[in-house]
């Protein structure tokens, strides 16, 4: 990401049970574009809703429907608390 | 094939098509020759295909047009299940195929390309998109590409039922006016509507008044995006070559930065670097400044803005759903582990314990007792020749009867699987597994696929095919021999017994920890060799659960059991002869009258001297190592024969004098890595779609297992001595 962005947190900090709104995706390649795909678009509101029980993967809710994704690749998405 | 209806090769169907309509000048009498006859003896000149996001009741919509007439295959070249069918409307043989489940046309998937390239080279009459209402937004997104295509589309909207449960009201006419293509609403596991989207679909198909005003004029993207689109298409559409492809499509995956796309136009440098200038005053509208991110945003804003109008929730915001609840117990971080292993473990009990051994008993006491006994009687009464006893009850009874034993435990982890992956567990397991498989380049849906491995090979590997990724599947299908499968436990009763007799447990315990060791090592050096850099990214829809429905449940069980069946009666058939004809002759080709004179032991005296290093130079011992490749349990019953035991219980005294306790340890953990029986190599063969593969796999554990022997043994004579 070229652009500055006043946000510092990325998608992968969130505890469960916070609500962010997607500010950017980092990343490249085939897991930039699913994410994209997956509808994690600037200004969607995302809820981390938890982690599995060894940590990871993280399961969020986004557009109505349940998605899980590692911590690591969550790290790609710079996110704006709300 | 009945009379005058047979179905053309499907590649054929859209340049007959084309060549009639543009026949008036009858430029090819030929092609007008055979649509002509087509149409009159009804053969399939429709094509209808289906596509949708996973989860999305594509397949049970399949099943429902297409009943029985369905045949299950893989698309060339790739372990991708391709699926097709015929239906009959109105006296009319239609195609329809289904295609694999996916939620967006990027070029990263294999699930993705084929869908490209079926839409696009092979151009079904029309496309139905199913589109899954309670979750409108993501699938739309795949929607709207596709309508780029230029194939006549039809959306599904399926799951009404529970759109409607939910108190939402989605209209789908407003959405049909909005999107500028048909919707039907339909209920697929009610068969609801179901009817009205098949004539909606052939109606379609038959007057092919499919006009879409340009896809981006019916979307509404925002200017920037749809000029930059209009801008490309204007560029592509000056090249004439051009002219016949969906360049609606090709001028959107060209804004996206789509390697393949830009691949198969084959643009010259100019043309290419005024794409490239376009892009680049696009991506300087948007402070996101990057073109695959602001399109895939302007579609899903685009859909918002549609889905906003079409569609009224009613749902309370935040409220929980069934499935939220379900999650609430049984994702919970407490409760989530012991849940799975439950689960686990009574897939595994039924599928090996006493159910499944009931009926495998049962198949082989029918086979071996009953059939068995019937040809023998036949062949007494014949007064038949010696060798025939041994070929057909032997060889062909005892090896296909071997074999299908195997079906009742198939059966039974197959629905298990099914009823796990239809009702949206699979996920979940995957969800809760995948942190522990994660570090050995393997994901969550790997586990069950191994830990199956622990009852037998066969089967797992066929489950394996429960991982969409082919990188994911190839790696955990070449893991999975090393699980110790149950027909290896006879080997390890009999060394253990004989060799260990106080610490027995212990030692066949280190087996499993050895085989579990071994696969954790070899996903760890796959995955930085073989697999570099190949790594798929883990982001995966947890979807709602749901009833699974028995009709695509007992669809699924059939077809697996129909193709180990296939299986069975073919290639195993053939190698058990052939395995048989060279246990039973000589290099001279005549049968001879102790197993120790075959081909099979010539073999076995050749190879022998290779496991000398590894304690086990006896011919003996590599005969049994060549037999344990029909079964591993032959592997006892050879050395009985080889050694000239009488029983095991005599086998075992004679042990000690050809073995030491460190040979008779690295026997074993040769047995227990190295290739997996005929069976399972068929298995996996089929699942990897791939002779190469197959044989790497055989190789690699072969190699793993000679290496680990020997340093089992050289280094253990270090300690002994």
């Amino acid at each position: 990401m070229s652009r500055a962005t006043e946000s510092t947190a990325t998608l992968g900090d969130l505890r469960p049970g916070q609500s962010c709104i997607i500010v950017a995706i980092g990343g490249q390649g085939a897991l930039k574009r699913r994410l994209v795909d997956m509808g994690l678009t600037p200004g969607c509101r995302v809820f981390l809703r938890k982690t599995a029980p060894l940590g990871d993967p993280l399961e969020i809710n986004l557009r109505g429907y349940e998605l899980s994704l590692r911590r690591a690749d969550a790290k790609n998405i710079l996110v704006e608390k709300v | 094939m009945a009379h005058g209806n047979f179905a053309l090769p499907c590649a054929i169907v859209p340049r007959l098509r084309r060549e009639r309509d543009q026949s008036q000048d009858n430029r090819s009498a030929f092609w007008l020759f055979i649509s002509e006859h087509c149409e009159r003896n009804g053969c399939v000149l429709m094509k209808i295909a289906l596509t949708g996001n996973p989860n999305s009741g594509k397949t049970t919509l399949f099943n429902l047009y297409t009943g029985s007439n369905q045949y299950v295959g893989n698309w060339a070249g790739v372990t991708v299940e391709k699926k097709e069918g015929t239906l009959s409307y109105g006296g009319e043989s239609i195609t329809l195929v289904d295609l694999p489940g996916i939620y967006s046309l990027s070029p990263y998937s294999m699930e993705e390309i084929i869908t490209r390239s079926v839409l696009i080279d092979e151009r079904p009459d029309v496309l139905i998109d199913i589109i899954d209402g309670s979750n409108i937004e993501r699938n739309l997104y795949l929607a709207v590409q596709l309508m780029e295509l230029s194939v006549p589309l039809v959306l599904a909207v399926n799951m009404m039922d529970e759109v409607e449960a939910k108190g939402d009201r989605l209209d789908c006419d407003k959405l049909s006016k909005l999107l500028g293509v048909a919707v039907i609403p339909i209920t697929a596991r009610k068969a609801k509507n179901t009817q009205l989207l098949l004539d909606t679909a052939v109606e379609l198909a038959r007057t092919r008044d499919y006009n879409p005003r340009s896809p981006v004029g019916s979307v509404r993207y925002d200017n920037n995006t749809a000029q930059a689109i209009r801008d490309i298409y204007a560029l592509l559409w000056e090249e004439s070559r051009l002219r016949e492809l969906p360049l609606w499509f090709y001028a959107s995956k060209l804004l996206e930065g789509d390697p393949k796309a830009a691949e198969t136009l084959k643009l010259d440098k100019k043309t290419l670097d005024q794409v490239e200038r376009l892009v680049q005053a696009y991506e300087a509208t948007s402070p996101y400044g990057d073109r695959e991110t602001m399109l895939a945003d302007a579609r899903y804003k685009a859909i918002t803005a549609i889905t906003d109008k079409a569609m009224v929730k009613q749902g309370a915001e935040g409220s929980l759903s069934l499935s939220d609840k379900i999650d609430l117990v049984v994702t919970n971080r407490v409760l989530a582990l012991p849940i799975f292993l439950l689960i686990m473990f009574i897939i595994f009990a039924s599928t090996f314990g006493p159910v499944g051994s009931f009926f495998s008993d049962g198949i082989e006491y029918l086979l071996g007792e009953v059939l068995g006994g019937q040809v023998t009687a036949l062949l007494d009464a014949a007064q038949a020749p010696g060798w025939t006893y041994g070929l057909l009850i032997d060889a062909i009874i005892g090896g296909v009867g071997g074999v299908l034993t195997f079906l009742p435990q198939i059966m039974i982890l197959f629905t298990c699987l099914s009823l796990l992956e239809d009702s949206g567990y699979m996920a979940r397991a995957a969800f809760i597994m995948d942190r522990l498989l994660h570090k050995i380049g393997l994901t969550g849906k790997s586990f069950i696929p191994m830990l199956m491995g622990f009852g037998c090979t066969t089967p797992a590997v066929m489950a394996a095919r429960t991982m969409e990724n082919d990188r994911d599947r190839k790696l955990t299908i070449m893991i999975i021999p090393f699980m110790s499968c149950g027909a290896k436990l006879p080997i390890y009763a009999l060394f253990a017994g004989t060799f260990f007799a106080a610490h027995q447990g212990i030692v066949v315990f280190s087996m499993y920890i050895i085989g579990m060791l071994v696969a954790i090592l070899s996903g760890l050096l796959l995955k930085n060799t073989l697999f570099r850099g190949k790594v798929a990214p883990f982001v995966m829809e947890l979807p709602p659960y749901r009833l699974p429905s028995p009709t695509v449940l007992g669809r699924h069980v059939w077809e697996k059991c129909k193709g180990f069946l296939i299986k069975a009666g073919t290639i195993i058939f053939s190698m058990s002869v052939v395995i048989w004809l060279l246990q039973n002759f000589n290099w001279s080709l005549h049968l001879v009258e102790d197993n120790t004179q075959s081909i099979f032991a010539s073999i076995g005296r050749a190879i022998a001297p290779l496991f000398a290093p590894l304690g086990f130079g006896s011919w003996q011992a590599a005969v049994s190592v060549l037999a344990g490749l029909v079964a591993k349990e032959t592997v006892v019953s050879s050395m009985i024969v080889l050694y000239g035991a009488g029983s095991q219980a005599e086998l075992a005294t004679m042990l000690p004098g050809v073995f030491s306790s460190l040979s008779a340890f690295s026997f074993m953990a040769f047995c227990l890595l190295y290739m997996p029986c005929l069976s399972a190599f068929v298995s996996i063969k089929r699942e990897m779609n791939s002779l190469k593969w197959a044989l790497g796999t055989a190789l690699f554990g072969t190699g793993v297992a000679y290496v680990v022997s020997m340093l089992i043994y050289q280094i253990g004579k270090f300690f002994v001595a």
